[in-house]
Formats: structure tokens, C-alpha cells, sequence
């Protein structure tokens, strides 16, 4: 027996736990906190609960939506969401006239889907109907309440208007001031505001108006004065805009799904493990310590480059730990051969993962052909599938064709049997 | 084992399935989910035992023909199945008037989607060019790697797989979703992957054989040294997804059954299919033409 190459191997098993280990249930050293890997990752919409929407440009007639115009929009909506609070917004252009936006840990999905699509397009119109200021003009809005002569308290938005805003209100309203102020509503003395084709209030000009200052009243409570304020903040939408897709998924659903795949993820991999060594001997246990490594690999490398791991995702997860185990079985069945046809065991190891080689690859390359396919023209899930095949094809060769072979070499050093029975032979 | 001699049987069996399939496709058509129809779902939490009796109260308000069907452990949850594409206030007055009358919160509406009916004809188109693209692009690896012939062989085998998945979509009426689409892809993927091995072999034995042997011995002694790898794949393979199945949420198990029901196929089709197809066309070449 061979004790420093056993020293080695052991040495290596128990980095391998301990580092499964703290994957799995986190570590502090010092100052140091490693979080558990399940908290690391991040979780697509189906696992973590959230509203997703598609929403497609409807563009008036004659109009034609223009890449520029799209751009604008998503910045829009990203100023709406953003105004929400949502953590980790995904919000991104899908195709000539759609935006997708996913919003996670949302329970309402009816009013957010609202507030996201509503063009809210502000206009204050003249008294013949003259267009005198639009959203565009406004710096800053906010609600607030405003005290009436008789006491009451009403909720408005108060606007803060930029100079040229300011300009065209103070030119109107010094206009409408000269008009004579009977008692009763004069329409010719009344300013109206309206959202997207709504006219929200027209209320009669009481004062000649320069200071950039005006007020939009007629809110039924202060929680829609907010939204308003926070919509004309955001800028209206270029275009109007109409949802042709929305899913929404609640957050224990979510919760029930992770779980529950998880359990039978782990369970799958149990059973995977006992076969593989059952039927291939020492290598199989190898081949299970590879394995370990691999999901490791798998998992560290979706936290690092943040992507979001989803219901489908995970499906993929485990293929590619039934394929992992495959560049695995093709390498131990070219062993076995080796073994038959009277090499001795470290020359038959060798010809084994050469040989292999070349089988792994083509195989792979064509699988990886299908992923790449996947991500470029799916959306949504479907792309976090193909992300994590992807990932998973690239790491399970590698662990077969580089770590299996390490490991077996280094068992096989320790010089503990000659049996090649323990080889499969 | 001689696979070759028997191709008969094997190509029978497979043209078989896809003929039943073809003609429940006539017969009764795909079941197609909303993501190609088009349509709202709607899941609701009620926490507690309901009839359908009850519920068709609420949603016969807004179409008498949206399907009502159970859901969750306990049965607790209803799932409002409609074809219509209901407006948002429309679907916001359905869940209250389940607010009003089970006393819920805005947390028990489980989940809801809404697909409009553009969305269903782009994905078919998606489908179609998705599958398209990737079967050139395994060709031509193929062709680069080995030869044509072995491509087409290789690719056919794919066709199979995908016609016998679509046989078992129509004969058990399982609806078809997005998630479909994906599973199809990777069915593609895991079946080339077992038909490249067996492939590979062809040609390494074709260069240690020279011309010793018949293009039948080549192709059955490849697969016989193969079998065992393709064999053990599947079977670790089917282990983790039928895992998956068994003990995952409804939304997986729609992924799962297309490629349990795929990777049986692309096993056979890879064992049985591919190698047979390439010795049959292989032998039609005038001789002096192709090394084999």
C-alpha cells in the first residue's frame, strides 16, 4: 500500500465533504460568512413567486413603432417599476414590439400590471382645446394635501413645471385672467387636465400663474394621487401599450415547487450513486465522488454568473447529472474492454479515457448544439433551461474526463488491490 | 445479437406507433394547452372541499364553458380553465366575487395566467424553426466530424424520436405547452448524443475491420459493444427525471412525462434505428465508391 497516495486521496475526500458541507448548510469563519448556496442562488419567477408580463406595442394609425420609441418605453417602465420597489426587476425588450418584464415576490398582480402598462400621457389643455403643457414639461410631482378656503383637506399632486412648462402656463393663464369672472363654472376660464384621453379635473384658473407651480385636484384619495404623481414622474409611454401575456405565480406555490424538486432531485441522485457503484465497483465510487464534485461545480457556477434558477432549470439540472454519469459510463465500458482484452490495469485506464475522449466530444457538441438552438430563440424559462444544460454538459465533461481520472489514478496508486474484478473486468 | 438482419422489425415497430399516433392526430388532434390556444387559468386557494356545482355559480357569469378542475394536496384549490381572453377587470372580478364569497386574501389566488392568442401562433412558428435549426446544425457537425450519410441516418433517428413523443401527446390527449417545446429540444439532444456513440464506434471499427467484414457484422458487432453505455445512460437518466415526476409539482411533471417518454425512444431509436438505417443506405453505394 502506497501511503502517501493514500494519505493524498483521503486528504482530497475530506476536502470534497467538508466542502459539500458548507454548500449545504453555510460556515463562519472569523469575520467570514459563507452562505448556504441554496440562499446564494437566485430563483426564477416559477420557484420564487412573482407576475410575469408580455406587453406588446399598439401603435395608433399611421404610427410606426420604432426602435427608439421601444427604448423609451422600457426606460419608462423601468422609472414605474423602480418606483414599486421591487428587488431584482427583469425588465427586457423581446423582439421588434414587446417588452417582458418580470417582477418577483409581487402578490398584486392586477395593479401592477396597471401601473406598468397605462401610457399616461399628461396633457393640460387651453380653453379652446390648445394643448398648453404635457408630462414632458413636468420636473417634479408630487401628492399632497391641499387645504381648501372651507378646511377641507384635499389630496392633490402638486407639479413643479420646467421653464418652458412655466412659460406657455403663466402665458394661458394670464390670458384667461383677462376674461371677465362671473359666478358659475366658465368653461372659457378652465384649464383641463387629462390622462390618456380622460379628463381628470378642468378646473376654472383662479390666479395669473408664473411661478411654474400647478396643481392637479379631483383625486378620489391620497394612495391615487401617489400613483399619478409617481406615473407623470416616470414620463408617459411612447406608445400605448396592451399585455398579451401574463402569468402569475404565488409565493407558496413557488415555495411547494422548490422544495418538493429538490427532495426529489436529492432522492434521484441517491439512486443514481448506489447504481453506478453496484454496477461498476471502484470506479462507480469514484464516478459518485465526481458527481458530488460535479453538482458543486454546477451550482457555484450558476451563483457566480447570477442565473436564475428555474422549475425547468432544475429538470435540466438532473439530465445533465444522468448525462454527467454517462461520459462517466462511456470512459468505465472502454476500461472493462481494455481490461478484457489483456491490458493490465494502469495502461488499460489510460487507453479507456483516450479513447473515450473523442466520444464524449462529438456527443456533447451535438447536445450542446440543441442548448445554444434553445437560448437564442426561447424566452423566459425556457432560456434559463438551456443556460443550465449548457452548464451542465460543460462541467460534467470536465469532471469525467479530469476529475474521474484523477481520482481513479490516485486510488489505483494506492496500490490497495490488483483485483480487476474491482474494475468491472 | 444481430440488429441488422431484423430491421424489418424494429423500423415496423417504430412506423407502428407513429401510424396510431398519426391517426389519433386525425381523430382526435393535439390536446393544445393555453400557451397555443390562447386563454386564461386561473388557481385559486379556497381552503376547504368545494363541488364544482358551486363554482359554475361564479364562472358560468363569465363563460359556461371554462373547465373547472381540482388542484393542490387536499383537493382545496380550484383551477378555472377558459379559452377566452378575459380583460383585466374581468379577471379581477372573478377572483372577488371568490373573495367575497370564501372570505379569502389576496394571497390565496394561487396563480394566474393569461396568454393572448398571437403569443400560441409564434410559438408553433418558434417550435417549428427551433427544431429546424437545430437538426441543420447536427447535420453538419455531423458531416464535419464524420460523413453525410451518417448525419442523415443520425438525423432521421431525431424525426423518430420526435414523432413517437408527438404519438404519445396524442394517443394519452397530455396538453401541450410551452415547457413541450423545451423538452422536445432536448430529447434531440440526449437522443444524437446516444446516437453519436454508437456512431463513433462504427467508425473506429471501420478503421481496425478494413474490408474483413460485411456492413451488417461492422454495424451489430458497433452496437453490441455499445449497448451496455446506451443501456445505463437511460437508466440513470430515467432515474432522475422519473424522480421528478413522481415527486414534483404538477408544472414539472408536464416536463418530465415528454422526456421520460423521449429518452425510452432515443435509446431505442439510437440502438435500433440509426445504425441499421446507415448499413441499409451504406450497402446501396456501387462498390469502389465509399471505404467501408
Amino acid at each position: 500500500m502506497n501511503l502517501k497516495r493514500t494519505v493524498i486521496f483521503t486528504v482530497v475526500v475530506l476536502i470534497i465533504g467538508l466542502s459539500a458541507y458548507i454548500l449545504s448548510y453555510g460556515a463562519s469563519m472569523g469575520s467570514y460568512d459563507v452562505i448556504p448556496v441554496r440562499d446564494a442562488i437566485k430563483y426564477g419567477l416559477d420557484l420564487r413567486g412573482g407576475v410575469y408580463v408580455v406587453l406588446e406595442a399598439k401603435p395608433r394609425e399611421g404610427v410606426v413603432v420604432s426602435d427608439e420609441m421601444l427604448s423609451r418605453a422600457v426606460a419608462t417602465i423601468r422609472n414605474r417599476v423602480d418606483a414599486l420597489g421591487v428587488s431584482e426587476p427583469v425588465i427586457a425588450r423581446q423582439g421588434e414590439n414587446r417588452i417582458r418584464i418580470e417582477l418577483p415576490d409581487i402578490t398584486d398582480s392586477q395593479s401592477a400590471v396597471e401601473m406598468i402598462g397605462k401610457t399616461a400621457q399628461l396633457r393640460f389643455l387651453g380653453p379652446d382645446g390648445e394643448v398648453v403643457l404635457t408630462g414632458d414639461n413636468v420636473r417634479n410631482a408630487e401628492a399632497v394635501y391641499q387645504t381648501e378656503p372651507s378646511g377641507f383637506k384635499e389630496p392633490v399632486v402638486a407639479l413643479e413645471l420646467d421653464s418652458e412648462g412655466a412659460k406657455s402656463f403663466a402665458d394661458v393663464t394670464g390670458v384667461i385672467m383677462e376674461i371677465e369672472d362671473v359666478p358659475g363654472y366658465q368653461p372659457e376660464r378652465s384649464i383641463s387636465i387629462v390622462l390618456d384621453e380622460e379628463v381628470i379635473s378642468a378646473p376654472e384658473v383662479q390666479a395669473h400663474i408664473t411661478d411654474g407651480k400647478a396643481v392637479i385636484n379631483g383625486m378620489p384619495s391620497i394612495e391615487a394621487a401617489a400613483e399619478l404623481a409617481t406615473l407623470i414622474k416616470a414620463g408617459a409611454l411612447p406608445v400605448d401599450m396592451e399585455a398579451v401575456e401574463i402569468r402569475t405565480v404565488g409565493p407558496t406555490l413557488g415555495a411547494n415547487s422548490l422544495e418538493r424538486s429538490v427532495r426529489a432531485g436529492f432522492i434521484g441522485i441517491m439512486l443514481v450513486m448506489v447504481f453506478m457503484a453496484l454496477y461498476y465497483r471502484l470506479p462507480g465510487l469514484v464516478a459518485s465522488l465526481s458527481l458530488v464534485i460535479y453538482i458543486m461545480i454546477v451550482l457555484l457556477v450558476l451563483v457566480s454568473i447570477n442565473a436564475a434558477l428555474t422549475l425547468p432549470g432544475i429538470a435540466g439540472l438532473l439530465l445533465s447529472i444522468g448525462m454527467a454519469v454517462d461520459a462517466n459510463v462511456i470512459i468505465f465500458e472502454r476500461l472493462k474492454e481494455e481490461l478484457r482484452n489483456g491490458k493490465s490495469l494502469r495502461p488499460a485506464i489510460d487507453a479507456g479515457f483516450k479513447r473515450a475522449f473523442r466520444t464524449i466530444l462529438d456527443a456533447n457538441v451535438t447536445t450542446l448544439i440543441a442548448a445554444a438552438v434553445l437560448f437564442y430563440l426561447g424566452a423566459g424559462p425556457i432560456q434559463g433551461f438551456a443556460v443550465t444544460l449548457t452548464i451542465g454538459i460543460l462541467s460534467s465533461m470536465f469532471t469525467a474526463i479530469v476529475i474521474t481520472k484523477m481520482l481513479l489514478k490516485l486510488v489505483v496508486g494506492m496500490n490497495i488491490t490488483r483485483n480487476t474484478k474491482l474494475f468491472g473486468a | 445479437m444481430k440488429i441488422v438482419e431484423k430491421s424489418r422489425l424494429w423500423f415496423g415497430l417504430s412506423g407502428l406507433v407513429i401510424l396510431v399516433g398519426l391517426v389519433f392526430v386525425m381523430i382526435t388532434g393535439l390536446n393544445l394547452g393555453i400557451d397555443f390556444t390562447g386563454g386564461t387559468i386561473i388557481q385559486i386557494d379556497l381552503g376547504k372541499s368545494f363541488t364544482t356545482q358551486e363554482i359554475r355559480e361564479i364562472t358560468d357569469q363569465f363563460d359556461e364553458e371554462a373547465a373547472i378542475t381540482y388542484a393542490g394536496e387536499n383537493r382545496t384549490q380550484v383551477q378555472v380553465k377558459t379559452k377566452l381572453d378575459l380583460s383585466e377587470a374581468e379577471r379581477a372580478e372573478i377572483f372577488n366575487k371568490f373573495r367575497e364569497k370564501y372570505n379569502l386574501d389576496a394571497e390565496d389566488l394561487v396563480s394566474m395566467q393569461k396568454v393572448g392568442p398571437v403569443i400560441g401562433q409564434q410559438l408553433k412558428k418558434q417550435a417549428f424553426i427551433s427544431l429546424a435549426v437545430a437538426a441543420v446544425g447536427m447535420l453538419m457537425y455531423i458531416t464535419y466530424r464524420f460523413e453525410f450519410k451518417f448525419g442523415i441516418a443520425a438525423t432521421t433517428a431525431l424525426l423518430h424520436d420526435v414523432l413517437v413523443v408527438l404519438a404519445v401527446y396524442a394517443i394519452l390527449q397530455i396538453p401541450i405547452n410551452t415547457s413541450f417545446i423545451a423538452a422536445m429540444l432536448t430529447i434531440v439532444g440526449y437522443s444524437i448524443n446516444a446516437t453519436i456513440v454508437v456512431f463513433d464506434r462504427i467508425r473506429e471499427n471501420r478503421g481496425l475491420f478494413k474490408k474483413k467484414a460485411s456492413l451488417a457484422e461492422l454495424v451489430n458487432t458497433s452496437i453490441n459493444q455499445t449497448i451496455a453505455r446506451s443501456v445505463n445512460t437511460s437508466f440513470t437518466t430515467l432515474m432522475t427525471i422519473s424522480m421528478i415526476y413522481l415527486l414534483g409539482v404538477s408544472a414539472i411533471k408536464e416536463f418530465a412525462l415528454p422526456l421520460m417518454v423521449g429518452i425510452l425512444s432515443g435509446t431505442y431509436s439510437s440502438i435500433l434505428i440509426a445504425g441499421p438505417l446507415w448499413a441499409m443506405w451504406k450497402g446501396k453505394e456501387k462498390p469502389g465508391k465509399g471505404r467501408a
